[in-house]
């Protein structure tokens, strides 16, 4: 089992904890490292508190996990909120000039006046981020060199002074450390001998893979977890050539990316569960007027409102039934970083030979999560059926033995078509034709029923005596289990359901069949994939382990719940 | 210019103001140099939604109240294309009055013709957010409480940069307002009066007769003079009230190429290594 170190720094909203969070993570990574870094904040800007735990091994690490081994407060409550987490000997940094922390018997304080080392090395006591940081880095006796790195990328472009006063002061942080507590520390991490690694969010993981797909028009509406994915494609938009559009809602977010898909531009919109709501009409029009859509939706903690930056995976049976009427749709369900940048490619793929809207399903905890992969390869772009100008007796909407008919696009020459949302016939013109409304819902309808899409996949030995199962962000929470529990001499299987419609009723049916106990782990109330596997092959699972507190699961509840079915 | 007409049969009520509205938008086409592939066409649901089978253009008949976002995301992935949005009072200053609100503070550069007959015709005679007050309808028996908006002044107090009105009683000056709208680079709203002849009878063709004139050395270029023309009641001016060249949204984005023809096929090594 990997041995895991994990660092935590918590503080109230507005003190830089995500900054902080974000570069010592890729501190890690940089050393050849693996991270997952997890983040805990409330819907505030000011106020409030603010966690950033970065679980770091030389091995793939999926998911937060229990304990803490040095956590760096920045106020008196971070000690209060996260104490229970710590392990024997675990470190507790903290400036003993703003925070005033009781003996802790078992634990290490380490009292580091951030503020003053900040105040004396940069003037600024907004530079005490840096000093924890040093301070962690010192404690934890890793390589202060490149923590130094990555802040002075990190503020790459503001000024030599800024970078300065920034490496300066984080060097103080470890030098106060080195100096003031030698070698009392019982958590390290070392360099591993791999070259740095790639250190992504899911929303960023996203983003790269709608680029390297080719995507050219991204619009959207803030909505958190997905925010972050409509600043990265903002930020690329003038490097890779894309037009990205705040719209004025989720409304216009999706008609104008189905405008701009029709066009003939690969094209995407994103948003949560809330924006979704408002998006389903458009899905129903991409559905009808069978334009390529790709949509991420990043679940939180609903309904209504719900908790806005908590996670959650309870959109699943809307997003699977979202709009009135019948048409066929793609719904990918990546499991981790790496899987989001591959599903997001074939996700514009699929939505371009299909001709139909792809959703790609994740939630807070992967969208917004830091974690490490070794390497991205190039992608393969398929490109959908597509007519040149002046097709004689060209019909957009062509009924074909696949039931795809290729696309032409306004601007050629010739090949005049309608897109309607009205029941059409072959050229796209209105039709209440008895015989035509049959004959096009079924063409749309078969579009998918001879789709190969890489569904589902089963992780551990072909045969073991209780069955995990999941989708989505849980995949590294139930690895890291699986993990634990093998060391433990329980073994279990994981099946992973990676795209759920259309369903892969044949390898579900295949896999789940027999009476061992399996045991179904899912982030919302009524185990919503376990109703829709026993939808389509009529297995029942026999275990539920549900967790709908905005928190994701930890490997350890799904270990003793594993455990737990196992033993019955 | 190829021929425009599908050959299926307007479905429109014998008299409707939108075979006046259709056959202007066809002169309009005529009088204009483009090729008919240039034009892409939007709808919404309304009775002049159904225009999408007779005109022989490229076209999208989109959801009610979205010809806007649909035209918007067309023209900024196809720059090349001549985008024309047709909606109706319901449509446009109903149910997607946001995109109405925010297309004009764009200036992307496309034309709405809006189809206003301040009634609801497709769903058999309810008032619309144009329906004078008191107007009885199927969903106001008593007659309707509230205001009717006024699309012009809205539109010239909202930014848009080529603001007119035409009358269906009129093809041929609303076929030039829609040359004008068409080749004015930026945001071109071309309200119509369109008298329903089956659900409004109060706004009749006699109606509008007796109430309508044209504009004449207006100053076009004075938002202030157009507003306090666009609140006239007693007589209603149509014509051009207002226009100004200004830059449109595509002109400034950061990616001045048409989206749709560039290549799919893209080089991500640079971003990744980003993230080492």
């Amino acid at each position: 089992m990997a041995s895991i170190v994990q660092w935590k720094i918590g503080g109230e909203a507005g003190f830089g904890i995500m900054t902080a969070g974000a570069i010592f993570s890729k501190a890690c990574s940089r050393g050849g490292l693996h991270v997952f870094g997890y983040s805990e904040y409330p819907s505030l800007i000011r106020g409030g508190h603010n966690s950033f735990q970065a679980a770091v091994s030389e091995e793939k690490v999926g998911c937060q996990v229990t304990p803490v081994n040095v956590l760096v407060a920045l106020n008196r409550e971070t000690v209060d909120l996260h104490k229970g987490e710590l392990s024997r000997e675990a470190a507790v940094i903290f400036d003993p000039d703003k925070t005033s922390v009781d003996k802790m018997p078992g634990f290490k304080l380490v009292p580091v006046p951030f503020a003053r080392i900040a105040t004396e090395t940069a003037g600024l006591e907004l530079m005490s981020n840096n000093v924890a940081l040093g301070a962690s880095v010192a404690v934890l006796d890793y390589d202060i060199g490149l923590l130094l790195d990555v802040i002075r990328d990190q503020f790459k472009g503001k000024g030599e002074d800024v970078i300065r006063k920034n490496t300066e002061s984080a060097n103080a942080g470890y030098e106060y450390v080195k100096k003031n507590f030698p070698g009392k520390f019982k958590y390290k991490i070392q360099r591993a001998k791999s070259p740095a690694k790639i250190l992504m969010t899911g929303n960023e993981a996203i983003g790269a893979g709608a680029i390297a797909a080719g995507c050219k028009f991204y619009s959207g509406y803030p909505m958190t977890p997905t925010s972050g994915l409509l600043h990265f494609m903002a930020s690329q938009e003038r490097k890779y050539g894309l037009i990205v559009k705040h719209a004025e809602d989720e409304i216009s977010a999706i008609n104008m990316a189905i405008g701009a898909a029709h066009t003939g531009a690969r094209s995407m919109t994103a948003t949560s569960g809330g924006g979704f709501c408002l998006m389903v009409e458009g899905l129903g029009l991409a559905g009808m007027t069978e334009t390529p859509l790709v949509i991420a939706m990043g679940q939180r903690a609903g309904p209504s409102t719900g908790l806005p930056t908590w996670t959650e995976q309870s959109d699943l049976k809307f997003v699977l039934n979202a709009s009135h009427g019948e048409f066929p749709r793609i719904v990918l369900a990546p499991g981790d970083v790496e899987e989001l940048f591959y599903s997001t490619v074939k996700a514009f793929n699929l939505a371009e030979k299909y001709q139909t809207p792809v959703i790609i399903m994740y939630d807070k905890h992967i969208a917004e999560s830091h974690c490490t992969v070794d390497s991205i390869e190039s992608v393969e772009i398929e490109e959908g059926l597509k007519v040149g100008e002046n097709t004689p007796g060209y019909k957009r909407y062509q009924f074909t033995k696949t039931g795809v008919s290729p696309r032409a696009f306004p601007g050629q020459k010739g090949n005049f078509f309608i897109a309607n949302s009205d029941e059409h016939d072959e050229k796209g013109h209105s039709t209440e034709s008895a015989e035509l409304r049959k004959a096009m819902v079924e063409k749309r309808m078969r579009k998918l029923e001879h789709a190969e899409i890489d569904s589902c996949r089963l992780h551990g030995p072909k045969k073991a005596p209780i069955t995990l199962i999941g989708w989505g962000s849980t995949k590294g929470a139930i690895k890291q289990a699986m993990e634990r529990l093998a060391s433990k001499g329980v073994k279990a299987n994981f099946l992973q359901m990676t795209c759920i419609s259309p369903f892969p009723e044949k390898m579900v049916s295949a896999i789940l069949k027999g009476k061992r106990p399996k045991l179904i782990v899912e982030n919302n109330y009524s185990g919503q994939l376990a109703f829709v596997i026993c939808e389509h092959t009529g297995i029942q699972v026999s275990h539920k382990l549900l967790k709908f507190d905005g928190r994701p699961f930890y490997p350890e509840e799904i270990e003793l719940e594993a455990k737990k079915v196992a033993r019955k | 210019m190829k021929n425009l007409d599908t050959g299926i049969f307007p479905t429109w009520c014998p008299g409707c103001g939108d075979f006046a509205i259709f056959s202007s938008i066809k002169n309009a086409i005529g009088m204009m140099d483009y090729p008919a592939e240039s034009y892409f066409f939007t709808y919404g649901i309304g009775c002049h939604g159904h225009m999408c089978n007779f005109l022989d253009v490229y076209g999208f008949e989109t959801l009610h109240g979205r010809p806007l976002p649909v035209a918007e995301g067309a023209k900024l992935a196809n720059r090349d294309l001549n985008v024309i949005a047709v909606s109706g009072d319901g449509d446009s200053y109903g149910e997607g009055i946001s995109h109405f609100m925010h297309i004009m503070r764009r200036n992307i550069d496309l034309t709405l013709i809006v189809h206003n007959n301040r009634v609801y015709g497709l769903t058999t005679g309810q008032v619309t957010p144009t329906s004078q007050k008191g107007f009885r309808s199927k969903s106001t028996p008593d007659g309707t409480i509230e205001q009717p908006m006024n699309p012009i002044s809205t539109a010239i107090l909202g930014g848009a940069t080529f603001v007119a009105r035409g009358f269906a009683g009129d093809p041929a000056h609303l076929s030039s307002l829609i040359v004008e709208g068409v080749k004015h680079k930026g945001f071109a709203l071309i309200d119509v009066f369109q008298p329903c002849v089956t659900f409004n009878h109060i706004n009749t063709y006699q109606w509008y007769r007796e109430k309508v004139y044209k504009l004449e050395g207006n100053n076009t270029s004075d938002r202030m003079e157009a507003l306090r023309i666009s609140m006239e009641q007693d007589k209603l001016p149509i014509g051009i009230f207002f226009r100004e060249e200004a830059k449109t949204y595509e002109e400034q984005v950061a990616t001045q190429v048409s989206l749709s023809s560039e290549p799919v096929k893209t080089d991500i090594k640079d971003l990744i290594e980003s993230f080492r």
